[in-house]
């Protein structure tokens, strides 16, 4: 080692220089804690409000709160579509010792798979361990009571319970009422457009059809919010604020649950609709589409094999028949091609043709046919009516021509979307020429004409068209907006759906409304008229036109055979009909496909339909 | 006068040969730093049993100290400077790799940092290399010690460990400086450290430490990498205000969002829980350490004394300062725990044991004097 030289030394020097060193050192640690000070300033009383902002943004988090969906009930109150919790019992990682352990336990209590054990321990690793984890959903109310008598021997394990859409009458409904179902990326599109997307921060799920998808703004609900406090994992450390969620409103239907089913009942297998309507206000009492099919498959996403069950069912049970159906509308139309005659002045209430058993356009050979092959002799406009005299509807329509037809019967709603409470819809056909030209590329022919008379050629009308009509009829020309929902209810008040009645058809003599319905009384209530074997002995009064489609057109000289052909060709029943006749309360619309004449096969059921309408009532009012 | 000089009646500090008002200042920061690290653990039990534990250790070592005479560190400090940096040369080829750095040496029945050595064997070296010249320093001594001080920093460099590097080479270049470098060279290394640094950065500084750099000059610019730390720890101090959300209150420590809360950040949960007002009051105590450091440096009889203890309390200094710099944005975050307060073992024992040589250099020299 170097030796110590402390000769040269100066000592007292070496301390000055010493201490004046130690003194700039401290001096420039006085600085620097300055410097801190300054900063420290700066950080916690200049941008002590904005640290404080970013502070609690780190540590408040919003949980959206689903709100539960309004309920639907029919005009007795009866739940339709209600909220159901469904359970599922779930285990918190964290809270667990030996999960395979708890598992096995769990397995010795309810079913689970082998697989699904496998899949819940794989899921384990990707959870956080404070997230409850489902291991099994969808629990029966056996197995929902199995895990609550054996709660305390499974701790980290719980029981929890979501709310989701029950439709208790199944099938009945499916075509009114719809369903929901999980929201896919076009609807959170269409939910972004209107700028609600917030609102759905904690729903799953939203109206894919029907009613449930019309009011579902309503039925939705507003969200609520839970302000909680979080740590650096996102673990719920404590609630700081909440604000609940806002339900729903409940709807109310004017339908009848018990019409419903004794329509679903007198459809039995055969494919068709019914609607029954009160035609005072276009309230809708019956809906039914036939066949119809489960909505509750659809609210927990249907398996692929039931969904392709359904679409690929000749039956076509996913059609909505009642609005979305088209048909001729055949005979039901001689009422209201009446009305036209009789305004026009083409046809007076004592002006009579003579039928005998066909119609021959003026320089045409071809004979369009009466279904009465020898004619019905002298007619007027009540006998044309009752017995359904195509001729003098033939010779109507070739007087009236075409542009006046499709005129006016569109002002009785044909042609467009009666604006029912349900989207889907279809606006049916009243042809015109420019249709023909802008569809067929074809000139509008005469015999294209004559066919219109009896509501065939391109005429097609939805079941729901051909009952708004008749209301519009019924009520001289005021037209209902027909409508299933009546009305909403929250806590604070009831909000009607009706809308008021709209003038839609002026004219010059009211008497024109008399003589049709008159005579739509008689089809039912003389002898002869074509609806009186389906309406014998009714204890009330009732109007009604019977009406029969053809599917296929027959060539001119053809004669129907109901054997002889493919059953889907056969002809369509139809009927519209109303009760009491000179104060209608009830109005119904009967479809049924491919079973023959609609006097025969179509009138029999509105006539139960409102035997059971009337007794029902008579009942209720008999004990009040 | 005589009775009260007489050895016989020393009080008991002096038996034990410790300074009463540094002995206060340091019981009273590592009083304030058990009240904050059980805030900052989260009520963390084995913690502050953990953390207790090594304080004990730690003022054991210092009361050792103590009582060893300023001699025998001189004596000591070059073999113990070589036997550290054969040490560090140990490390870099077999060393004990934990998290991506090679810092320990396992000796077969304890894990060794001998970086921490180091911290303590440099200072002494290159005071006892000053202290046998006369002061001021003259250029080629000077040389020899910058190279005492640089071959260590290197090393640890290498490991690598920024905050430690610097904080030893720190100690060795305090020496010098209190041994009398001439201001001309003072202002002339002002003038090469910026060119030194672009150096360092270009040819000697790992990518992560690149990367501390970047993210300090804007932490915002990645505010889910590595920017997250500095952000937070802003947020925190910040969100505390002047007067503090009050103890165990703070919401970015309590809630985890705070990282390191028990150990480099510390003094983000202090100021968080205590505001400004317990931040002056900690400063204050650090100065007030620092002072009393210096004076003993200033009134110690030998060289060799008092560059070891100026170079000692700079120290301190240092680590206060970049502790509290790189967790308020004001230097980059490289890893120095704030003395006695932070949460972590070796460092403190080393504090300590420089504390526990002041204590030796303020209570030996009226025997150094007899002599």
């Amino acid at each position: 080692m170097i030796k110590r030289r402390p000769s040269i030394q100066d000592p007292a020097a070496e301390s000055q220089m010493f201490n004046q060193r130690a003194l700039f050192g401290f001096a420039v640690v006085m600085i620097c804690f300055l410097v801190v000070v300054f900063n420290q300033y700066k950080l916690q009383v200049v941008m002590h409000d904005h640290y404080v902002t970013r502070a609690d943004g780190n540590r408040i988090k919003l949980i959206p709160q689903p709100p539960n969906r309004g309920l639907i009930y029919d005009r007795n109150g009866i739940l339709l579509a209600e909220n159901r919790p469904i359970h599922s019992v779930e285990l918190i990682p964290e809270q667990v010792k030996n999960i395979p352990e708890m598992l096995a336990e769990l397995a010795k209590l309810i079913e689970i798979t082998p697989e699904r054990q496998q899949e819940f321990l794989k899921e384990v690793k990707y959870h956080r361990r404070f997230v409850s984890i489902a291991v099994k959903e969808h629990l029966t109310e056996q197995e929902v009571a199995i895990i609550a008598v054996n709660q305390h021997r499974l701790p980290g394990v719980t029981l929890e319970a979501r709310l989701t859409r029950h439709y208790p009458y199944g099938e009945l409904f499916t075509h009114a009422i719809g369903y929901i179902g999980k929201i896919n990326a076009k609807e959170l599109d269409k939910l972004e457009e209107e700028g609600v997307t917030a609102n759905y921060a904690a729903s799953r799920d939203i109206g894919k059809i029907g009613l449930e998808r019309y009011y579902e703004s309503q039925l939705h609900g507003q969200v609520g919010f839970q302000q909680v406090e979080v740590n650096n994992r996102g673990r719920v450390i404590r609630i700081l604020d909440s604000k609940p969620a806002t339900s729903g409103d409940d709807l109310i239907l004017s339908i009848d649950m018990h019409l419903q089913q004794k329509a679903k009942e007198l459809l039995g297998e055969n494919r068709g609709a019914i609607v029954a309507m009160d035609p005072r206000d276009g309230a809708v009492i019956a809906f039914y589409s036939n066949p119809s099919y489960d909505p509750n498959l659809f609210v927990h996403g249907i398996s692929g094999k039931n969904y392709r069950e359904l679409l690929e069912s000749p039956d076509r049970p996913l059609v909505n028949r009642v609005t979305q159906g088209v048909y001729p509308p055949a005979s039901t139309v001689k009422p209201h091609m009446a009305i036209l005659g009789l305004e026009n002045g083409t046809v007076t209430e004592q002006s009579r043709i003579a039928d005998p058993g066909f119609y021959k356009l003026p320089n045409y050979s071809r004979p369009y046919r009466d279904h009465v092959k020898w004619g019905h002799g002298w007619v007027d406009v009540y006998t044309a009516i009752t017995k359904s005299c195509d001729t003098y509807f033939y010779d109507l329509a070739v007087k009236l021509g075409i542009d006046r037809i499709s005129d006016y019967m569109k002002k009785f709603g044909f042609g467009s979307r009666t604006g029912i409470d349900v989207m889907e819809e279809s606006a049916g056909l009243m042809p015109s020429k420019e249709w023909k030209r802008a569809r067929h590329k074809q000139n509008w022919f005469p015999g294209d004409t004559v066919s219109l008379g009896i509501g065939q050629s391109y005429w097609s009308t939805t079941p729901m068209q051909l009952a708004l009509s008749t209301a519009i009829l019924l009520n001289d020309g005021l037209k209902p907006t027909p409508h299933m929902g009546r009305y909403f209810r929250n806590q604070s008040k009831d909000t009607s759906l009706i809308a008021p009645l709209e003038r839609v058809i002026e004219v010059k003599n009211p008497n024109n409304w008399r003589i049709s319905k008159e005579a739509m009384r008689q089809t039912l209530m003389v002898q002869g008229g074509t609806g009186f074997n389906a309406f014998k002995g009714i204890s009330y009064s009732a109007g009604g036109k019977t009406g029969t489609a053809q599917v296929i057109n027959m060539a001119a000289n053809q004669k129907y055979d109901a054997n002889a052909i493919r059953e889907v060709h056969r002809d369509n029943a139809m009927f519209i009909g109303y009760a009491p006749a000179e104060n209608p309360t009830i109005s119904l619309t009967v479809t049924v496909e491919n079973v023959g004449g609609g006097g025969a096969n179509a009138a029999p059921i509105a006539r139960k339909m409102m035997d059971y309408y009337f007794t029902r009532q008579s009942a209720a009012g008999a004990q009040p | 006068m005589n009775v009260l000089k007489d050895p016989g009646h020393k009080g008991l500090l002096a038996k034990l040969h410790l300074d009463g008002p540094l002995l206060a200042g340091l019981l009273l920061l590592c009083i304030t730093g058990l009240f904050v690290l059980y805030s900052a653990s989260g009520q963390h039990w084995d913690m502050m049993a953990a953390h207790s534990t090594r304080l004990v250790v730690a003022f054991g070592a210092m009361l050792f100290l103590a009582q060893v005479k300023p001699q025998t560190f001189s004596f000591w400090a070059v073999p113990l400077f070589l036997a550290g940096t054969a040490m560090l040369v140990m490390v870099l080829a077999f060393g004990h790799v934990g998290k991506g750095a090679q810092r320990w040496l396992d000796l077969g029945f304890m894990k060794f940092q001998p970086s921490e050595v180091m911290k303590l064997a440099v200072p002494m070296a290159v005071a006892w290399y000053v202290s046998s010249h006369p002061l001021p320093l003259k250029f080629r001594h000077l040389i020899i010690g910058f190279i005492m001080c640089a071959i260590p920093t290197v090393l640890i460099q290498q490991q690598p460990d920024l905050g430690t590097s610097i904080l030893i080479f720190v100690a060795g270049i305090f020496v010098l400086f209190l041994g009398g470098m001439s201001w001309r060279i003072i202002t002339a290394l002002a003038l090469i450290i910026p060119v030194g640094c672009y150096t360092m950065w270009l040819f000697v500084m790992h990518d992560y430490q690149k990367r501390r750099v970047l993210t300090f000059i804007n932490p915002e610019s990645d505010p889910l990498g590595s920017g997250y730390h500095i952000i937070q720890s802003k947020i925190a101090i910040g969100s505390g205000g002047f007067e503090g959300k009050g103890w165990m209150h703070g919401t970015q420590s309590q809630l985890e969002f705070l990282p390191e809360r028990h150990t480099d950040f510390i003094f983000s949960v202090f100021s968080e829980e205590l505001g400004m007002i317990g931040v002056l009051f900690l400063l204050a105590l650090y100065a007030f350490i620092i002072a009393r450091g210096l004076i003993i440096a200033s009134r110690a009889q030998d060289n060799f004394s008092k560059l070891l203890a100026g170079s000692i309390t700079l120290t301190f200094f240092v680590y206060v300062f970049v502790n509290i710099g790189m967790v308020s944005g004001l230097l980059p975050v490289v890893g120095v725990p704030l003395p006695l307060v932070s949460y972590g073992g070796t460092s403190m024992v080393t504090l300590m044991a420089g504390f526990g040589i002041l204590m030796s250099i303020s209570t030996h020299k009226r025997l150094l004097a007899q002599q």
